[in-house]
């Protein structure tokens, strides 16, 4: 039997200003799914990160997060629905330890004890950090910063965690590990995964399907394992 | 060209060594990769050079000018301009103007000449003009009037390119200029970096994309807790089994 979608966007267009960027995109993403987003710059795969999370109005189109409508998205709503954004370029509080910026990361739980349950698991997954907790975050590298953002985003334990980019200021060693590591979060917290990835290869590795943005619109949408064959993957993406 | 170089530079952050006494002289009209683990102390060092971040020990020249102690837009106008891995662009407006602003020597920054405005509005027309044929070398001239945080990502970076030659910098410090770049322009990318080494341009830059580095590195420096372990030409430096196993496995 097929997983349920978490996620259900119905030709959905968006834009900044007048400029339309989105032009009637449609994709769902089931629970325990990775769905990778890839294209050129400038094809609205940012776009439709921020549309998802309500960072940017939807104009057009429909939206649901498990069988149910969302009307205008706004990104608190979105995080009380298990919804998690990491945006490009390891956003973080650079003044703000490493446990700060976790507890900033669960700031909309209720109680302290959940806190720290999150703020545990979420260390778990990257026992780097564990060792810097008090570590300023600015001090750390551009690998420990991206390690945190992503941290930051499992203190709620996400149903669905929307990812920009997550390997971009890597090094070659790290990049792999940590994409191996996001299939691990997704298989092990059964979370569904919408992620936006410039290094292909790598992502194809453990998405499960995947779907390339061109000009706004969908050009190609498959299993991953279609897009594995290097002139095939020539002729949609590159 | 005028040399560039470090000595005995050392910088710690909460006690932690990120730089630990480094003596590097860059190669003249040469493109310069910094390769390493993160956390190797890359960007720190690129800080150091430019004035953001103050050494705890050590000095930069250029030429016979010791610029460590200068802030960082003092360094720009001599001549050493960067890129940031989270780029500092102005996101609210539009993209011309962020490449108006990153022009040296403007007759309208001083008070008096903002007040007289004499021969303002004849650089202003000279500077928009550079301005759109660097935009159009990086692709991004039909973008011009589009705000610049509506950009993508890969847009901004070349935008921060293109800022960084708008300032007609002799010496280019760029922190990971491909990353996060469609493979197609990255390509451009590396052609445009490799034509401004032609011109006489001093590239240094910080790259995780190995192929990258291969492709247009004169001389590569492989830095690793704050200190060289190896430099060279990069068919020597990237073949040797050591940094394979410590970077690139």
């Amino acid at each position: 039997m097929p997983e349920a979608s978490v996620l259900e966007v119905k030709n959905l267009v968006s834009g900044y200003g007048k400029r339309e960027v989105l032009k009637g995109v449609s994709i769902n993403v089931a629970s325990i799914e990775i769905l990778a987003i890839i294209g050129h710059n400038g094809a609205g795969k940012t776009t439709l990160l921020k549309a998802i999370f309500g960072l940017i109005p939807i104009w057009e189109g429909e939206l649901s997060l498990n069988g149910g409508t969302m009307r205008s998205p706004n990104p608190i709503e979105m995080l009380a629905h298990g919804v998690a954004y990491v945006p490009q370029g390891n956003r973080v509080f650079t003044e703000l330890t490493v446990r700060e910026n976790l507890e900033m990361g669960g700031v909309t739980l209720r109680s302290k004890a959940s806190l720290t349950e999150g703020i545990e698991r979420a260390v778990d997954m990257f026992p780097a950090l564990k060792l810097k907790l008090h570590r300023t975050a600015g001090t750390l590298s551009g690998g420990e910063k991206q390690m945190l953002a992503l941290s930051n985003a499992l203190v709620l334990s996400p149903r669905l965690l929307l990812l920009d980019e997550p390997s971009l200021g890597l090094a070659p060693r790290l990049v792999s590990e940590a994409l191996m590591r996001i299939k691990q979060i997704s298989t092990d917290s059964r979370t569904a995964v919408l992620i936006v990835e410039q290094k292909v290869r790598e992502v194809l590795k453990i998405a499960d399907r995947v779907c390339v943005l061109r000009n706004g619109r969908v050009s190609f949408s498959g299993p991953s394992k279609d897009l594995v064959d290097e002139t095939k993957l020539r002729e949609v993406y590159l | 060209m005028e040399s560039f170089r470090c000595k005995g530079l050392s910088k710690s952050f909460d006690g932690v060594r990120a730089i630990a006494d480094l003596d590097i002289e860059f190669p003249s009209s040469e493109i310069t990769s910094i390769i390493g683990p993160n956390g190797a102390g890359k960007t720190t060092l690129i800080n150091l050079l430019t004035g953001f971040v103050r050494p705890d020990v050590g000095r930069c020249f250029l030429g016979e000018h010791d610029i460590t102690r200068l802030a960082p837009d003092r360094i720009a106008r001599l001549g050493v301009a960067r890129t940031f891995q989270d780029l500092k662009l102005i996101l609210q407006v539009p993209v011309l103007d962020n490449m108006m602003l990153a022009r040296p020597h403007q007759a309208g920054e001083t008070l008096i000449g903002a007040l007289l405005r004499i021969g303002v509005a004849k650089e202003e027309m000279r500077n928009r003009d550079e301005a759109i044929r660097l935009l159009r070398l990086v692709g991004l001239e039909e973008k011009a009037t589009d705000l610049a945080g509506e950009l993508s990502y890969g847009q901004q970076k070349l935008l921060t390119l293109a800022c960084c030659l708008a300032t007609e910098a002799q010496i280019l410090l760029l922190d990971e200029p491909v990353a996060g770049v469609h493979p197609d322009m990255a390509d451009k990318i590396l052609d445009l970096m490799r034509t401004l080494r032609d011109e006489g341009k001093l590239i240094l830059f910080i790259e995780h994309d190995i192929s990258a580095v291969r492709r247009i590195a004169d001389h590569v420096i492989v830095l690793d807790h704050g200190k060289v372990r190896a430099q060279g030409p990069p068919r020597e430096v990237l073949e040797r089994p050591e940094i394979m196993e410590a970077y690139l496995a």
